[in-house]
């Protein structure tokens, strides 16, 4: 791959630098969307949702399962912000199936005090984090 | 004099206070370590967060939102102190730092992570709105979320005006700082407005800025607070290193002390056995 092609990316937790690297493309979703972000892209700052990064390196390709944060576009630089980022090694595959059921659950219950959103986001993130830990 | 069993009973105290310092002056040095990293693995999200904070608001001028605004209501402050004493001044620093703010005490609300500080701000007649001790012991960032969302929903809903965080800014091992810091209304330095300027690249939002603006911002208060809550935690611990380093080389001091008069103590009794004794027998002669 052309070296020109290449950004600068970062990912940064709130305990640790999760990523850092040169990547071609980095992929995941956001408040408006799926975006995929090449080099030179124009400055932007978006929200995050949960959701699968996918960052494109000279040598193949990393996923990652991305919950919460924002990304800070720069032509030549990227930085993620996130909250919560883990690699696929990292999901304990059990305790996001739990999850799973647990807000499934809240969710038929239908009280009338569920907090909806909180329980959709729930689900989302226990099957974000069981797609990339079941692979 | 004192007689040689005050002086060993003393000596013999001090020896297992000091063993009692030595103790935890290792242990807080291995906790020191350990926070320490933590500290420094958190700094790079809490540095970035200020800069796109900061960039963010010179970048993008005029922007009305409720969370740049001073509003009228209390002063809020989030004071981060420990669960435990035996270190130093490092509470009553901190501490110090509300009461010497030059509030007034009924315009100030606290919210409290840690007992020491709830003890000596509690007493003062200070009112606290939220206590939040446990997170010290190990802070996570959920603590810190936690927080944060309690603050903001009382900005929110107008009962407080201006948010300040007093903590201990963990400089390095040997200097930690006590630090009143203003956390909300969002406030951007001048001279770091004028070096942002240098590079003026128009900043796009997806979606509006503003909605941007109103999901960061608590997210930006949260990781002041949780980066605060590790330093604070980091400054914890070399405070207790120093403070018990002292006081176990005090001991020291005051065992050598003991001992020299011990000795001599000793050597006065013996002396004077010696001479009752050949009194004693020059009296028979």
């Amino acid at each position: 791959m052309a070296e020109e092609k290449l950004f600068k990316l970062k990912v940064i937790c709130p305990d640790r630098v999760f990523y850092e690297g040169e990547a071609s493309m980095v992929e995941l979703d956001t408040s408006e969307g799926q975006v995929g972000i090449y080099k030179e892209h124009i400055p932007m700052t978006m929200i995050l949702v949960p959701g699968v990064l996918k960052i494109t390196e000279a040598e193949g390709v990393k996923e990652a399962a991305l919950h919460a944060g924002f990304i800070e576009v720069l032509p030549q630089e990227i930085t993620i912000l996130a909250e919560i980022a883990e690699w696929p090694d990292e999901i304990d595959v059990n305790r996001a199936n739990e999850a799973k059921v647990r807000a499934e659950r809240r969710l038929a219950a239908k009280d009338a005090d569920l907090n909806i959103v909180r329980a959709e986001t729930a689900l989302k993130k226990s099957l974000i984090r069981l797609e990339l830990g079941d692979k | 004099m004192a007689s040689m069993r005050d002086i060993k009973r003393r000596k013999g105290s001090i020896q297992s206070t000091q063993q009692i310092t030595k103790a935890m002056k290792l242990v807080s040095t291995v906790k020191l370590q350990k926070a320490k990293t933590h500290a420094e693995l958190a700094k790079p999200y809490f540095n970035h967060m200020y800069e796109t904070m900061t960039s963010i608001l010179s970048k993008s001028s005029n922007i009305d939102h409720p969370y740049l605004k001073a509003q009228e209501g209390k002063k809020a402050i989030i004071v981060i102190t420990s669960n435990r004493g035996l270190a130093g001044g490092y509470n009553s620093n901190v501490s110090k730092l509300v009461t010497e703010s030059g509030f007034d005490k009924d315009d100030v609300v606290l919210y409290i992570i840690g007992k020491k500080g709830r003890e000596f701000l509690g007493k003062r007649g200070y009112e606290i709105a939220g206590d939040y001790s446990e997170a010290i012991n190990e802070p996570l960032y959920s603590d810190a979320v936690e927080i944060g969302k309690q603050v903001l929903e009382d900005f929110a809903e107008g009962k407080i005006g201006e948010i300040y965080l007093a903590y201990t800014v963990f400089k390095n091992t040997v200097s930690h700082i006590p630090t009143l810091m203003k956390v909300m209304p969002v406030e951007v330095k001048e001279q770091e407005e004028e070096a942002k300027e240098e590079t003026p690249i128009p900043m796009n939002y997806e979606p509006e800025e503003e909605e941007v603006l109103s999901m960061i911002i608590p997210k930006y208060v949260t990781s002041l607070i949780y980066g605060a809550l590790v330093e604070a935690l980091a400054s914890e611990n070399g405070a207790r290193m120093q403070a018990m380093d002292s006081a176990t080389s005090n001991a020291e001091e005051m065992i050598q002390d003991l001992s020299l008069k011990y000795n001599r103590a000793r050597q006065g009794s013996i002396t004077q056995e010696l001479t009752e004794i050949i009194a004693g027998a020059e009296a028979i002669s």
